[in-house]
C-alpha cells in the first residue's frame, strides 16, 4: 500500500473520512536476517528447509505478520505458501504453534504465543529456525501445519462436569471461596496450544491434560466425577501415544499461559485416589 | 419475495416466549433419534446449540473451519457477559436489562427477541456456573460483577479478562460430552461452501475438506448456522484471522434475506495501527473504562507536539487535559456506548487532537485509577490486558497511558431471522452474530457473549422443534439427489475459475485495498456521495480480482484458495453495506451519516421514515444491485425516544 494511493487518501480526506491505513511506518527500526522454514508435503514426506534472505523488515511487525511479508513473496513468484496455523492473533485461541529458535512459540519474557512475539526480540544478521511441532501424537499434516485432534479426544473422555442444559440452581447457591475460584481459574486459561507437548523430550501432555483436571478438582461442581475424570482422560492420553511425564519441567518453562507444575502432582493426587478406591 | 413474518407472539411482552413455549411443537424422544441437524460453526452459539440438540436427542454434524472447536474466535471475548440477576441490588431487572439494550441498540431492534434475550440471561449464569466456569468471585464466596457501557447498573459476569474464552470452553466441554456420547460428529477443518435447497427447504451442506481439498456433501433435517458476523470485510478489524461471511453469504446467494448489513460496531478502545503490514487490530476490553479516564490534550500546539514525538501524555498538565467523555456525557462518562465513545474519539483527532505520531488516538489513562487503588489492585483487574498492550507496543500502561483508536469489532447486521430465529428458508436457522434481531443498530459491551448463548442454549434448542416437528416423517435424505450433486458441481465450477484467472496478486493483496474502501466510504462517518464512490470502487475491485488474481494450484491444503473463496464473498458483502447505508438516510447506532447529525454531533435518526428493518435479497454478483424490502418495527412495550446519555 505504497504512495500509489495516496489519492485515495486524499479523496477520502475531502470527505472527511479520517483513514487508518498508514503510508508508511515512521516510528519503526528495520531489521534483515535469515529465515529457514520447514517444508513438509505430508505426514510421509521426509521434510526440508527451505531458506530465505527477509529485508527491511520493521521491527514492529509481528512474527506472524512477517510470515505474511515471506508468503507474499512466495505467492508473487508464482509458489506455494509456507503453511503454518493461526487464527485470533492476540494470543487466545490457541492455534498458532511454531517452534521458533528451538522454542515452542519462541523465546519471550513472560510467556506468549507465536503471534505475540514481535519483530524486536530479534537482531539484524539474525538466522531464524522455524519448526512445527514435533511430536508422534501431532503428525505434521503440511509445513508447520499439525494434527492436534488428540487434545480434543482426551477432553471428549471426561473434561466437563455432565450437565444438562436447563435450569440448574441459581448461580449464587454454589459459593465457591475466591482463593479456590482463582485458582481454578488459573488453570482453565490452558488455550490447548500444546507447547507443553512440543517442549516435552518424552512428547507427554500431563500439563494440559493436569490443568483441566485441576480446573475441576478446586470447584465443588467437579467433585462428583473427579475420580472417573481423572482416570479417563489419563488412559486416553495413553492411548494416543502421549509420553510420560519425568518433571524436567520443559512444559512449564515455555507454557504461554504460565500453566504450573503443581497441577500435575495434583492430577497424580486425584489419579492415585481414584486408583486406591478401585 | 417470501413473506416477512417476524412471527412475533400475541400478548404482553412479559409473556410472549411464555406463551410460545407453552403452545409450540414438540418432538418426542423416540422420534428426535431419526433427526439429523447440521450445525455450522462451534463459536458460543454453535457449540451451546450442538450441544443442547446433542443431548436433547437429535443427531447433530458439527462443522468448523479451525482445527478445534475450542479455537472458536468467541474464545477471544475479553470483559464479560450480561445478565439481569440483580445480585448488587442496585436496581437491575429483566426490563432494565431490555431496555438498556433497545436503547443501546438506538431503538432499531426488534422488541420481542430482546426481551425474550434479557429474560433468559439469568438462566446462562447459571447454566455456566453448573458446568464449572471460573467466574470471578467475592471474598463471601457469591460472584463479583462489574460495569459495562451503556448501563448504570453492575451486571457483567467476568473471568478476568477471558470471559469468553472461559464460557467458550464451557460450552465446548458440553460439546465433546455429546461427542463422547456419540449424540454430536464433529468435522473439523471444514468449510461450508453451500446451502443445498430442495423443493423450497434447506437439505444440506456442501463442504471443503480443508485437509485434502475434497468437497464433500452432507444431509440433514435442518441446517443452522452460528457462523459469526463479517467485520473481515474491512481486513483489518478485532476478528481472528479466519472469520468470515462465506456461510452467510452463501444463504443469501439461495434466497435468505440479509437483514441490516450497514450495522457495524466500530469499538472505542483498540491498539491504534502502527504499520502498513499490520494484519489484525487488537482489541483492549472495554472493562478498562471502568477505570481508565479518556482524554486527549486542550491545547493544539500540545496535540502537534505529541505528534512529533517532543513530548509524552504524562508531560501535560491536569488543567491542559480534556476528558472529553465526561465533558460531553457527564451522566455516564467514559461508559458511554461503545458507538458515541467511538465517535467522540473520531471527532477530536479529526480536529487535530490525536496524541500519537498518526495523529489518530487517544489516551486512556489509568493513572488516577492507580493513585485512588494502588498499583497491585489495578494488575489484579487488569493485568492481563496491560501485559498483551505491552507486549504489541513496547509501552508499559502503569507508567505511561494507554493509546486507543476505534476499530471495526462486531456486526449487527446479519441474516433476516423470525422470532424462531429461522431465515426466510424454512429449515435454515441462524444464531449468534449470524443473524440480526437483537443489538439494532448498536450492540453493548458484554451482551455478545450472552446472545450467542442464549440463542444457541435456550432459544434454538426449543424453537427449531416447532419446525422439525412436521418433520418426523421424512426419512434421512441420500445426498445422491439432483439438487446435491448439483450444488457440488458449482462449488467446483466456482473453485475452477478462480484457479483458473492467473493473474499476478494475492489475495490478501486485493482484500486489503477492499479494506481501505470500506473503511474509507463505509467506515465510520458516511455521507451518499462517499457511498456512491464506495460501491464503485468495490466494483472495480470485483473487476480486478477476477482478472488479476492468483491462486496457485495445490493438492491438498490451500490456505490461498480458502482466503480467495472468502474474499469473493466479502465483496459481495461490502456492496451489500455500502447499499444499505446509502439507503439508510438517518443515523443511528453504528451507521453515522454526517449529513444526519445534531448541531453537538450526535446521530440524528428519522424515526418516521425509516423505523423499520432493512432487507436484502440477492440479485447477483455482476453488480446488480439487491431487491429491498422493510419489516416494519413495532415497539409496544418501549417509548421510542431520542438517546440521551448526558443527564
Amino acid at each position: 500500500m505504497g504512495c500509489a494511493h495516496s489519492g485515495d487518501t486524499h479523496r477520502s480526506r475531502r470527505h472527511g473520512h479520517s483513514s487508518i491505513y498508514i503510508q508508511d511506518n515512521i516510528m519503526a527500526k528495520n531489521i534483515s536476517f535469515t529465515i529457514r522454514y520447514w517444508k513438509q508435503n505430508g505426514p510421509k514426506d521426509a521434510g526440508h528447509f527451505d531458506e530465505r534472505h527477509m529485508t527491511d523488515i520493521p521491527d514492529d511487525t509481528s512474527f506472524l505478520e512477517m510470515l505474511d511479508i515471506l508468503n507474499e513473496q512466495l505467492i508473487e513468484e508464482g509458489n506455494e505458501p509456507f503453511v503454518f496455523d493461526h487464527d485470533c492473533r492476540e494470543g487466545i485461541c490457541g492455534m498458532c504453534s511454531l517452534y521458533i529458535n528451538g522454542t515452542p512459540h519462541g523465546k519471550t519474557e513472560s510467556g506468549a504465543t507465536t503471534c505475540q512475539l514481535y519483530m524486536r526480540r530479534f537482531k539484524d544478521g539474525d538466522v531464524i529456525t522455524v519448526e512445527p511441532w514435533r511430536s508422534a501424537a501431532f503428525p505434521v499434516i503440511k509445513d508447520c501445519m499439525v494434527d492436534r485432534t488428540a487434545f480434543d479426544a482426551i477432553q471428549a473422555a471426561g473434561g466437563y462436569v455432565t450437565v444438562r442444559t436447563g435450569a440448574p440452581q441459581d448461580a449464587n447457591a454454589i459459593l465457591i471461596p475466591k482463593p479456590d475460584a482463582d485458582e481454578a481459574m488459573d488453570c482453565a486459561t490452558c488455550i490447548g496450544c500444546g507447547a507443553c507437548v512440543a517442549a516435552c523430550k518424552n512428547g507427554s501432555a500431563m500439563l494440559f491434560v493436569s490443568s483441566k483436571v485441576s480446573q475441576f478438582a478446586l470447584l465443588p461442581q467437579g467433585k462428583l466425577e473427579a475420580a472417573k475424570r481423572a482416570k479417563a482422560m489419563v488412559a486416553k492420553m495413553d492411548e494416543l501415544g502421549f509420553g510420560n511425564c519425568t518433571n524436567t519441567r520443559a512444559c512449564e518453562a515455555v507454557c504461554p499461559k504460565n500453566e504450573s507444575i503443581a497441577n500435575i502432582a495434583r492430577l497424580n493426587r486425584e489419579y492415585l485416589k481414584a486408583k486406591m478406591a478401585d | 419475495m417470501a413473506t416477512l413474518d417476524s412471527k412475533i407472539p400475541a400478548g404482553p411482552i412479559s409473556e410472549k416466549w411464555t406463551n410460545y413455549k407453552a403452545h409450540q411443537k414438540l418432538v418426542n424422544p423416540k422420534n428426535k433419534r431419526k433427526l439429523d441437524v447440521i450445525v455450522v460453526g462451534t463459536g458460543l452459539a454453535g457449540a451451546s446449540a450442538a450441544a443442547s440438540l446433542g443431548e436433547m436427542g437429535f443427531k447433530v454434524k458439527n462443522f468448523c473451519i479451525q482445527d478445534s472447536p475450542r479455537r472458536a474466535h468467541s474464545i477471544a471475548a475479553q470483559g464479560g457477559i450480561n445478565a439481569a440477576k440483580n445480585y448488587q441490588n442496585d436496581g437491575d431487572s429483566v426490563y432494565r436489562l431490555f431496555y438498556d439494550t433497545v436503547k443501546g441498540g438506538d431503538y432499531r431492534a426488534r422488541e420481542a427477541n430482546v426481551y425474550r434475550l434479557a429474560e433468559v440471561s439469568n438462566s446462562i449464569i447459571d447454566q455456566c456456573v453448573a458446568q464449572g466456569v471460573p467466574f470471578a468471585r467475592e471474598y463471601g464466596g457469591t460472584l463479583a460483577n462489574r460495569s459495562f457501557g451503556g448501563a448504570q447498573v453492575s451486571r457483567t459476569f467476568y473471568a478476568k479478562g477471558q470471559t469468553g474464552q472461559q464460557l467458550l470452553l464451557g460450552a465446548y466441554s458440553a460439546l465433546m460430552c455429546q461427542v463422547h456420547a456419540g449424540q454430536v460428529e464433529l468435522y473439523t477443518r471444514y468449510e461450508m461452501l453451500d446451502v443445498v435447497i430442495i423443493d423450497g427447504r434447506a437439505r444440506g451442506i456442501i463442504a471443503r475438506n480443508l485437509i485434502n481439498g475434497n468437497i464433500e456433501r452432507f444431509a440433514a433435517h435442518a441446517v443452522v448456522l452460528g457462523t459469526g458476523g463479517y467485520g473481515n470485510t474491512y481486513f483489518l478489524s478485532t476478528n481472528a484471522m479466519g472469520c468470515n461471511c462465506s456461510a452467510a453469504i452463501a444463504a443469501y446467494r439461495k434466497g435468505a434475506y440479509f437483514a441490516n448489513p450497514a450495522y457495524v460496531q466500530i469499538h472505542p478502545t483498540c491498539i491504534p495501527v502502527h504499520g502498513d503490514k499490520q494484519s489484525k487490530l487488537t482489541l483492549m476490553s472495554e472493562s478498562l473504562r471502568n477505570d481508565g479516564r479518556i482524554w486527549v490534550p486542550k491545547k493544539l500546539e500540545d496535540a502537534k507536539r505529541l505528534q512529533a514525538g517532543e513530548i509524552q501524555g504524562r508531560d501535560i498538565p491536569e488543567e491542559d487535559r480534556d476528558y472529553y467523555l465526561e465533558r460531553r456525557y457527564p451522566a455516564f462518562g467514559n461508559l458511554v456506548p461503545r458507538d458515541v465513545a467511538s465517535r467522540a474519539a473520531k471527532e477530536r483527532c479529526d480536529k487535530g487532537y490525536g496524541v500519537n505520531n498518526t495523529g489518530l488516538a487517544v489516551f486512556l489513562d489509568f493513572s488516577q485509577a492507580i493513585d485512588i487503588y494502588g498499583k497491585k489492585e489495578i494488575e489484579a483487574r487488569y493485568g492481563n490486558l496491560f501485559d498483551m498492550y505491552e507486549e504489541i507496543t513496547d509501552e508499559s500502561p502503569y507508567e505511561t497511558p494507554m493509546m486507543i483508536y476505534p476499530a471495526i469489532h462486531y456486526t449487527m447486521g446479519g441474516l433476516w431471522v423470525d422470532y424462531e430465529l429461522s431465515t426466510n428458508i424454512p429449515g435454515l436457522f441462524a444464531i449468534g452474530e449470524a443473524n440480526f434481531s437483537d443489538h439494532g443498530a448498536n450492540r453493548l459491551g458484554a451482551s455478545a457473549l450472552m446472545q450467542g448463548l442464549a440463542d444457541g442454549y435456550f432459544v434454538l434448542p426449543y424453537t427449531i422443534q416447532n419446525y422439525l416437528s412436521d418433520q418426523i416423517t421424512v426419512p434421512r435424505f441420500s445426498t445422491d439427489l439432483p439438487e446435491f450433486v448439483a450444488a457440488e458441481n458449482a462449488v467446483k465450477a466456482r473453485i475452477e475459475r478462480l484457479l483458473n484467472i492467473k493473474g499476478k496478486r494475492s489475495v490478501d493483496s486485493i482484500h486489503k485495498e477492499l479494506g481501505r474502501v470500506m473503511w474509507d466510504f463505509v467506515g465510520m462517518g458516511r455521507t451518499a456521495e462517499g457511498l456512491k464512490e464506495g460501491i464503485q470502487r468495490i466494483q472495480q475491485i470485483r473487476k480486478d480480482f477476477y482478472e488479476q488474481l492468483f491462486v496457485p494450484h495445490i493438492e491438498g491444503v490451500n490456505v490461498e484458495l480458502e482466503k480467495a473463496l472468502r474474499l469473493e464473498d466479502f465483496i459481495l458483502m461490502g456492496e451489500l453495506m455500502a447499499h444499505d447505508a446509502l439507503n439508510r438516510n438517518e443515523s443511528c447506532g453504528g451507521h453515522f451519516r454526517e449529513e444526519y447529525q445534531t448541531e453537538e454531533g450526535e446521530a440524528k435518526r428519522d424515526d418516521e421514515n425509516y423505523f423499520y428493518v432493512g432487507c436484502w435479497e440477492y440479485q447477483g454478483d455482476d453488480n446488480t444491485a439487491p431487491a429491498f424490502y422493510k419489516e416494519p418495527l413495532e415497539y409496544e412495550a418501549i417509548k421510542v425516544q431520542t438517546r440521551n446519555y448526558k443527564s
